[in-house]
This record gives C-alpha cells, structure tokens and sequence, in this order.
C-alpha cells in the first residue's frame, strides 16, 4: 500500500533512505525547511537551503519514484535575533512559486519567547498575504502545552488564516484535542525517544478518530526513523484496524490537506 | 472510533514489552539513589508523574504530559537556549 511522509528533513538523510522508503510504498514526502542542528551565519545561508529544498532534494527523490514537496521559513530555533530573521523573511516570497513548494513551514515556537513569537506572527501575515498553507512547529518536552496555546492565539489574532488550511505538528496526547477543537489539522510525530511512538499514535486514532490528523517520521539528524510511517500503519493492522483507516490516516488525509496547494499533484 | 482488540489481546500483545519497561523505570530509580540520591526539579516532575500511573483514572498519558509541562501563559522574555530539559522548573501544570 502506498503512503506519505508528510514531513521529513531528507536533507540529514542517505539515500539509502529514499531507497528504503519507496520499497515501503512510500509515493512522496514533504520537507519543511527547519533548524540544522547549528545556527547559519548569513541570511544567505538559508538561501542556499531554500535552493537545496527546491532544485536538489526534488531530483534525488524522483530517483525512486517519490514526489518530493517542501515549505519554506525561518524556523523558530533562528528566530530569536529578529533582525536576522527578517532579513530571512525577505527571502521568502521568491522561492513560493516554485513547483514543489506548498506553503510556509515549519512556523512556530521552540522556548516560547517573545521574539519568537513577533517572528512567528510576521510569517502568518506573510502566509496570509501570499494565500499559502501553513505547517506549524510545536515546542518540545515541557514547552509543548504552553506553546500549542501560544501558536493558536497566534493564528487567530491574524484574522485571515481558516484553520483548516494549517497543520499543526508534533501534537501528543495533551495537545491533540486542543488543535483539532479548534478546526485545525494535527500531525503526530514518530520519534524513538521524544514525541510519539507509533503504539501511541495509534491509541490517539482510536481516541480521536481520522478527521484531519495525519503521522510523520520527521526523521533528521537527531535520533529518528524515517521508516516510522510504516512501522505505524503495521502497528495499526497488527490491531486489527481497517486497510481504508489506515489508508486514510498515512495516504489520504496528507493527500487532502496539501492538495489545498495548487503545486500538489501526484499525477503531474 | 475504538481498539479493535479484547483487553485480554491487549495485554497478550503488550505486557511483556511495557513490563521491561517497568523495570527499567525502576531500575533508573535504583541507579539515582546508588549514585547518592537527586535533588533535582525533574527528578522531582518524575516522581509526581508516577503518582499519575497508580491513581486509577483515565487519560494517564494525557496528565503525565502535563505534569511535566510549564503551566504558565505568557512569552517568556528571551530564548537564552534552544534545548528543553523535560520538565519545568517551577513544577507541573
């Protein structure tokens, strides 16, 4: 059966893991541009990695069948010199109309502060203004409740953006409830050690059902796997759920919600 | 949308691997106090999170989260670091 990683940072990854991803059915992946692990020194930096995300990474993974998509931003770990990161945000509307961009991601807090959040607010304004799709960073470990709060607030402050053109990810089980009540979409990250495993991921399908909730590997540099989408959907049938659940929670919903994106097209 | 499992096959197909998981708990408690003992705020987080698992209610998974998360609502006034420690300083939510 076929699947969607709808976010993974292929660039800390081998190809090998393309290789192994698409024997897995794997049919395409999403990369939000995020934090590599060291802070970049210029503007011009992230340019180059916005290039990366969408020359490079698009022609490594067609070479084994998968439909590569990204997003583009400052992530929240480089926001907190906000001038810096304006100079990012100027960066950005010229890389949106490229092919397999479909929105601005990932967005979002990481310890909650007061400059993260002014740059966190300027990029939904500049999703707005650009009529894009938002993919949203949530803190990690003890931040994580405060700063789904932070983030929500956020959104609705601006006016403009219908939630249900935003994924909210990295949701656990005191966050999830909070993020689809307020009509937004949810992802649940499979990480070995932090966010959720896929047993969990399961209990919160069972829990909240399939409506607008999709899972990730978010497989980066750091301790994570990016085989953790299928190692769910077996997990899921090792229980005894429904081929179409399954379906629809790791090939359908990620299908639907980025097909909001005119540059989403699996048959193009 | 619920388990499609018996809670008999729950716990045939799950109690071994969270049993380990028990005892690494309790062997990670053992190696604290043979290391002298921890007057740590997280450790702390820690013990009040394990009140959670014997209590009896529901959504267990759900209050351990939150007893390890910061409860407070406004920005704080600068990042100063970028990593998280697992649990909050001044005490749970």
């Amino acid at each position: 059966m076929r699947y969607i990683d709808p976010h993974i940072h292929m660039v800390s990854r081998v190809t090998d893991d393309y290789e192994r991803m698409a024997a897995a059915g794997c049919v395409a992946v999403s990369e939000p541009a995020f934090w590599a692990g060291y802070d970049r020194s210029s503007p011009q930096g992230f340019f180059d990695y916005f290039r990366l995300l969408t020359d490079y990474e698009p022609k490594r993974a067609a070479g084994y069948g998968i439909r590569h998509y990204c997003w583009i931003c400052i992530n929240p770990k480089e926001a907190e010199d906000v001038g810096f990161a304006r100079d990012v945000i100027r960066l950005i509307p010229e890389f949106l109309s490229r092919p397999n961009v479909l929105g601005i991601g990932e967005i979002g807090l990481n310890k909650n502060s007061r400059n993260e959040l002014t740059i966190l607010e300027e990029q939904i304004a500049l999703a707005a203004e650009h009529d894009q799709l938002i993919l949203v960073h949530t803190p990690h470990l003890e931040d994580k409740l405060k700063g789904t709060r932070l983030i929500i607030d956020a959104i609705r402050r601006n006016g403009a953006i219908d939630p249900g053109r935003v994924l909210i990810d990295h949701v656990e089980e005191h966050t999830v409830k909070v993020v689809l009540d307020a009509g937004f979409w949810a992802g649940m990250t499979l990480y070995p050690q932090t966010k959720c495993t896929p047993q969990r991921a399961a209990d919160i399908i069972e829990m909240y059902g399939t409506e607008r909730l999709w899972v990730n590997s978010a497989g980066d540099w750091g301790p994570s796997d990016p085989m953790s989408v299928p190692k769910c959907r077996l997990e899921m049938a090792r229980r005894g759920h429904a081929p179409g659940t399954i379906e629809r929670i790791t090939f359908g919903n990620p299908f639907a919600f980025m097909s909001q994106s005119p540059h989403f097209d699996l048959d193009a | 949308m619920s388990i499609p499992m018996t809670p008999g096959e729950v716990v045939d197909a799950y109690f071994l691997e969270h049993r380990a998981r028990l005892i690494d708990i309790a062997a990670f408690l053992d190696r604290v106090d043979r290391a002298g003992g921890c007057d740590d705020f997280r450790m702390a987080a820690f013990g009040r999170a394990l009140d959670v698992l014997s209590d009896g209610r529901p959504e267990r998974a759900r209050r351990v989260l939150e007893v390890f998360s910061d409860p407070t609502s406004e920005p704080i006034p600068a990042a100063g670091t970028k990593g998280a420690t697992g649990a909050y300083p001044g005490g749970g939510a």
